[in-house]
């Protein structure tokens, strides 16, 4: 998820736990390949997302992880041991699996969809009971819910019972093939977010599969790009993808909006904070005025420790009767720390200042003007 | 049934043309008069089921239970009112075909999509135009599909109608049972089975004709 | 008319008619029998090879092809045709060659509908299944039967209803049943004897019309909405 450098030499240094090598499909009748010739290698504990135009090949490869589809040529190791040795479904119960329109039994309810491979492992009642009720929990299923049977439950509320379901036996492994492809946008963002988060507690070794460059970008530690013909055209951190398409078909997959999205990977904390022109709240309207000439600034901030009462311009301090605290206005928006230079952008360009204001929680850290974060697209 | 007698006689087939002829000809125009009142009934229930919504599921049930009794026991209730005539046997064979074709011809009408009738009124159309150059010609395909059910299965149960005393190709395999020769009923049958292919492959020609933009479209059941 | 239907009623509701071997008692215990018997006989065949056809997605005409034909063939002829049969394999009449016909009349409908009703288990579904580990075995046991037991049901009720119609034409190849009220009210013009007999045997197949609906209700697994019933 994070994509600082620090991330990426601990992604370096852990190990391949799926190791695909020379695989190749070709289906029955089909005269062309559906997998070319593909080998990666996918890391312990990274989400790694398969993303290409339809008949790339991006689903095919997933289902011959587990052996849903096999391959035509070329082997597949998981953690180091051949993958064909052990018996599909054995090997299906160690590895979770989410699909688009989650595949929810229908005859089931919820809480027994969620208990399938632990049942399906001969787990005891009262433990597959424990478990069902934990999933919930973290997945964010009401205890309610758990009764219902999956038609009565929205498309988002289904996704969650889904990868509960998927993560019921604590797989080291999830294969997710589209699963927010059927849920609206609103939703969908909420679902990847739940995702990252569920990644941050569980590291899981993820793969994914989407046509959407957006999500692909958004929720890979690593994201392959697949041309049509399963030919792996670039593998990368998002990051270096959009800062470096490997080929034609790699910039034109990753469309216009290209250094926008590589914007909205970089956190606000990795850019320098600047300081503008501050005010105490007591200064009276000359004081105020003196320290703006002092600085060549239009406008100023309003501080008072370590927290913004709001902003000042020469306009209003003129009316600033007896000190400036009685005509600042109060800021209407700012960002967090924690989030990133699209958001930054977005502000900075939608306030009079031209700057994004940071504050972590109620605390001033400082201004984002706008020329920085395009300096930083730059860099 | 004794002894070892062949499965067909040509000798008999040849000396009873005639009869034969006549016995086809006979259940051809049973089952044709069966389905046309039938469709023109169904026709009229569908409408009424379609203006009026909370009537379907009272027509269906009626037209249902009619299409479970048995069909010798639909024939028997009428004989003591209509005796062993032809209007017995077609209020049964009629009674058949009402669920199959009530079931089509609405599933038809309602499949026309309201995008389409919309296009019509903005066009200029009214009702009855509406429905007879626009919604009807649309339902066809759902409409010839429940034709074809219903030819095939009326020309089946017209056989057991001969066990009501009257004609068709069931006097050959009842003349069969009754004489212990085989000819006869293999003749009836044979001939039943060609008629229903004959009838359904002709339904399924009309179709393309009255429908070829439908072509590619599956018929429902 | 109303003089009749008291006729009727009355034939009904004597008890002489309903006692002794050719009484109603016993034709219909007899008529309820067979078509138990020829309907169990025909399932336990038919159901196990459309579930594994069914399963796996093998000959996509099969069901249509098999709809088609049977709907073709009168059940008069087949009732008809199963005597000769019947008396080549020693069978004699009566019940054999009427037991035949029924088998073979029950087996299309039970068949074909458990073939359509594992084929249209959602495809996500059972990827999902095989997906999380289920073997082929768990696969049908757990997913694709459950969830087509509402099909399976409607075409086990469909042979059921047409099996205790078709029972009435035995009689015309020497077995009992209620048909033979019909038969033999025919063959001596009594009216009320055909009427009651009529009545017997539509009751009959509209019970279980409605008693197959109700198991369906009681069976079909919570969840999922009542698929709509082919004929």
């Amino acid at each position: 998820m994070a994509t600082d450098s620090s991330a990426a030499t601990a992604a370096a240094s852990s190990s391949a736990a799926i190791r695909l090598e020379h695989v190749s499909k070709r289906f029955p009748g089909a005269s062309t390949d559906a997998v070319a010739d593909l080998s990666l290698e996918v890391r312990q504990g990274e989400v790694t997302v398969f993303v290409g135009p339809s008949g790339c090949g991006k689903t095919t490869t997933l289902k011959m992880i587990n052996r849903l589809e096999e391959p035509t040529s070329g082997h597949i190791e998981i953690f180091g041991r051949d993958q064909a040795a052990t018996p599909a479904h054995e090997l299906r119960r160690q590895i979770g699996y989410v699909i688009q329109e989650t595949g929810l039994f229908p005859h089931r309810t919820i809480a027994e969809n969620i208990a399938t491979v632990p049942h399906l492992l001969g787990w005891p009642k009262a433990r597959i009971r424990d478990r069902v009720q934990e999933l919930a929990e973290l997945v964010g299923l009401e205890r309610e819910q758990l009764e219902r049977y999956p038609a009565s439950l929205s498309g988002g509320q289904r996704q969650r019972a889904g990868v509960a379901r998927a993560l019921a036996a604590d797989p080291p492994i999830l294969l997710m093939d589209e699963p927010f492809g059927a849920v609206d946008p609103i939703v969908r963002t909420r679902l990847q977010d739940e995702l990252l988060a569920l990644q941050q507690r569980l590291h899981k070794t993820i793969v994914f599969v989407t046509h959407d460059i957006e999500e692909a970008t958004k929720l890979g530690d690593r994201v392959a790009v697949l041309d049509v013909g399963g030919i792996l055209a670039q593998y990368a951190p998002p990051a270096e993808l959009l800062r470096e398409p490997a080929n034609a078909f790699v910039e034109e997959f990753l469309g216009r909006e290209r250094g926008l999205r590589e914007l909205s990977l970089i956190p606000v904390s990795d850019v320098p904070l600047e300081r503008r022109c501050e005010l105490s709240p007591g200064a009276s309207c000359e004081e105020a005025l003196a320290a703006m000439d002092r600085a060549g600034a239009d406008w100023a901030l309003v501080i008072e420790d370590d927290r913004c009462a709001g902003w000042v311009d020469r306009k209003r301090i003129a009316e600033a009767v007896p000190n400036v605290s009685a005509a600042a206005v109060p800021l209407a928006r700012w960002i967090g720390p924690n989030s990133n230079l699209r958001e930054a952008l977005e502000v900075a360009l939608t306030s009079h200042t031209r700057v994004a204001i940071v504050q972590d929680g109620e605390r001033y850290l400082g201004v984002l003007p706008i020329e920085r974060i395009a300096q930083r697209l730059e860099a | 049934m004794g002894g070892n007698q062949p499965w067909v006689r040509w000798e008999w087939i040849a000396d009873n043309r005639g009869q034969i002829w006549d016995q086809t000809v006979e259940h051809l125009q049973l089952t044709l008069i069966a389905v046309g009142i039938g469709f023109v009934l169904a026709l009229g229930l569908s409408l009424l089921g379609i203006r009026f919504r909370r009537l379907y599921p009272a027509i269906t049930s009626v037209a249902g239970i009619l299409y479970t009794i048995p069909s010798l026991a639909l024939f028997a209730f009428f004989v003591p009112i209509t005796g062993l005539s032809k209007t017995t046997a077609e209020i049964g064979l009629v009674s058949y075909t009402l669920l199959i074709l009530i079931r089509n011809i609405t599933a038809g009408l309602d499949a026309v999509p309201p995008s389409v009738r919309e296009a019509a009124r903005g066009l200029g159309y009214r009702q009855p135009r509406l429905f007879w150059e626009v919604e009807l010609p649309l339902a066809v395909p759902s409409i010839i599909a429940g034709l074809r059910i219903a030819t095939v299965t009326v020309i089946g149960l017209v056989t057991v109608t001969s066990i009501i005393s009257l004609g068709g190709l069931g006097l050959f395999i009842l003349d069969g049972l009754r004489r212990d020769f085989l000819t006869p009923l293999v003749v009836g049958t044979v001939l039943t089975i060609a008629l229903a292919a004959t009838l359904d492959a002709a339904l399924l020609v009309a179709e393309r004709r009255l429908a070829p933009s439908n072509r590619t479209a599956r018929a429902s059941r | 008319m109303i003089d009749f239907l008291g006729d009727v009623l009355a034939w009904l509701t004597d008890p002489a008619n309903w006692e002794g071997e050719r009484g109603i008692g016993n034709r219909l215990v007899e008529h309820v029998l067979i078509s138990v018997e020829t309907v169990a006989i025909a399932a336990a065949i038919a159901l196990p090879a459309g579930i594994a056809i069914g399963h796996s997605h093998r000959w996509p005409g099969l069901t249509t092809g098999v709809v088609n034909i049977a709907r073709a063939i009168p059940s008069f002829a087949v009732v008809a045709l199963a005597l000769p049969f019947a008396i080549r394999l020693g069978l004699g009449i009566g019940y054999w060659p009427t037991f035949l016909a029924l088998v073979l009349l029950a087996l299309p409908p039970i068949f074909t509908n458990a073939v359509t009703a594992i084929r249209v288990v959602e495809p996500r579904v059972v990827e999902a299944a095989r997906g999380l580990g289920m073997r082929e075995r768990e696969l049908l046991w757990q997913v694709e039967i459950p969830l087509a037991v509402p099909l399976i049901l409607a075409g086990v009720r469909v042979a059921a209803v047409q099996v205790v119609a078709t029972a009435t034409l035995g009689a015309l190849v020497g077995w009992g049943g209620l048909g033979r009220f019909i038969v033999d009210g025919f063959a001596v013009q009594d009216n009320v004897r055909v009427f009651g007999g009529a009545l017997l045997v539509a009751l009959l197949a509209v019970l279980t019309e409605l008693g197959f609906a109700a198991l369906s209700r009681w069976r079909s697994p919570r969840g999922v909405a009542q698929t709509a019933v082919a004929r």
